[in-house]
């Protein structure tokens, strides 16, 4: 990932900031210039909650040749508590105990690594942990 | 009165069982577990390092402590496995809790004690009134080289301590500290796995600078063994700890609720931290605790706390300690474990 836009991004990555359309209520994330819903370019931030459940998932069997040493892995489609869906990396767990409708918690992750000696890069990613 | 305001930990859901790493070695899994008192120890997940296990530790820090992260006016890391040899792990720490642009960051780095290091000076600086609230943090994803002692204890985890002047769990009654030039255990720039000496680690080092804390802190704070409730020492293994709390003149049940290698190993900076934090877990208001840490090179750090009120109101809010040691684990066979530390020479 170049530089200029992993820095650009670091808001929503590391802190979940998405933007509350002023008009419509509409939260969108990742955040954008005009509202798809009523055309309005005026937002305020928020931050989404770190907890959420399942909507939908898939195993990754064969994956992109970056993420080949971590097959089988789980991608999921996840609901957050204010309703707004995700598509994350569902970590630490074994393939088999993901569901549909169980909850995750978000945690800060190491996403790639560019080659051995580039930048590290971090987001969010999903644990099925109930832990706190 | 300054202390602690709030605290937590993280630890990797990844485990791997001393005679595992026994089998793999030809040696024998008991003499293993007898000698060390180790049973397994936390492994990182692939996706893991010292910055993510900060962040997670922090977010349970900030949940205790209640506070507006943006007042936190200072951020330090103590590790011997930060992820950039250039570039601080606290820069990314602190922009994922929201604590950047306004604070002052450095890591730190003492083998084992980087992490109470970061506390020390993170307390310093607010009773200096620099700062509203500091924030210091002991994590490592150690490794040991194949085959070696250290490969059946270096493992994953790290606390985070918040420091501040209001709302105090455990105030900072006296602080200690006790170094000396002395080559028990190294790494040089660029070598891939440490090197120690062997049973040199034992009595010039880690005995000597533990006691030299030890009873150096006492003296000063004018307190006997007697007068705290609990203790932590620094966990290499299971047997180091509880020999110098014996020599120190502690009883084993001032030490068991920290005393928590056996199922962790040694998290490195994050080790005596963590125990503090499980000691915390199960304290009450009034009690006194005794923190003395050990890093090799060597030196050790030495706090006395004083629990308040306050700790009943916060201890809910977050995991603890001993909850994260017996969230249902994953165990890996050893040939998972040398993948996940990248043990394993790949075609690039
Ligand atoms: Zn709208």
């Amino acid at each position: 990932m170049p530089v200029p836009r992993y820095k650009r991004e670091i808001p929503q990555r590391y802190r979940l900031e998405a933007s509350k359309c002023k008009s419509c209520g509409k939260v969108l994330f990742p955040p954008r210039l005009v509202c798809p819903k009523c055309g309005s370019r005026e937002f305020e931030g928020v931050r989404l909650s770190d907890g959420g459940k399942i909507v939908t998932f898939t195993v990754i069997r064969v994956a992109p040749e970056q993420f080949a040493d971590q097959t089988p892995y789980v991608v999921a489609v996840v609901e957050l508590g204010d309703g707004v869906r995700i598509t994350a990396q569902v970590v630490d767990c074994r393939p088999e105990e993901v569901e549909i409708g169980k909850p995750v918690r978000l945690v800060f992750r190491k996403i790639q690594e560019e080659g051995k000696t580039g930048i590290l890069c971090y987001g969010y990613k999903c644990v099925l942990s109930s832990l706190g | 009165m300054v202390g602690i305001v709030g605290y937590g930990s993280y630890l990797p859901r990844y485990r791997i069982k001393a005679e595992e790493i026994a089998h793999q070695w030809g040696m024998d899994p008991e003499t293993i577990k007898r000698g060390l008192l180790l049973k397994e120890k936390t492994v990182p997940a692939p996706d893991e390092d010292t910055v993510t296990i900060a962040v997670e530790a922090s977010r349970n820090a900030l949940k205790r402590a209640g506070i507006d992260p943006g007042e936190i006016g200072a951020v330090y890391v103590g590790s011997e496995s930060h992820p950039y040899a250039v570039k601080p792990s606290g820069t990314i720490v602190a922009e994922a809790l929201g604590i950047t642009p306004e604070v002052h960051i450095a890591d730190y780095e003492f083998a084992c004690k980087a992490g109470t290091e970061a506390m020390w000076v993170g307390y310093s600086i607010v009773k200096a009134g620099e700062v509203k609230y500091a924030l210091s943090v002991g994590a490592d994803t150690s490794q040991g080289a194949p085959g070696d002692a250290l490969e059946y204890s270096a493992s994953a985890g790290g606390s985070a301590f918040i420091f501040g002047g209001e709302g105090v769990v455990a105030e900072v009654v006296e602080t200690y500290s006790y170094t000396t030039d002395t080559p028990d255990f190294w790494r040089r720039e660029g070598a891939f796995y440490p090197r120690h000496g062997g049973r040199f680690t034992g009595e010039p080092a880690y005995f000597k600078h533990i006691l030299g804390a030890g009873r150096g802190i006492m003296q000063k704070a004018g307190l006997k063994p007697a007068d705290f409730a609990y203790a932590v020492f620094h966990m290499p293994n299971g047997k180091f700890p509880l020999t110098v709390g014996k020599r120190l003149g502690f009883l084993r049940e001032q030490l068991d609720p920290g005393w928590i290698v056996p199922l962790m190993g040694n998290t490195y900076s994050g080790s005596s931290p963590t125990g503090l934090s499980a000691t915390f877990d199960v304290s009450k208001p009034g009690e006194l605790i005794l923190l003395v840490s050990f890093g090799s090179g060597a030196g050790s750090d030495a706090f006395v706390f004083r629990m308040t009120e306050r700790i009943n109101e916060v201890r809910e809010k977050a995991v603890k300690v001993k909850e994260l040691l017996e969230y249902s684990p994953i165990y890996l066979n050893y040939g998972l474990y040398a993948k996940f530390r990248g043990k394993i020479i790949m075609n690039s």
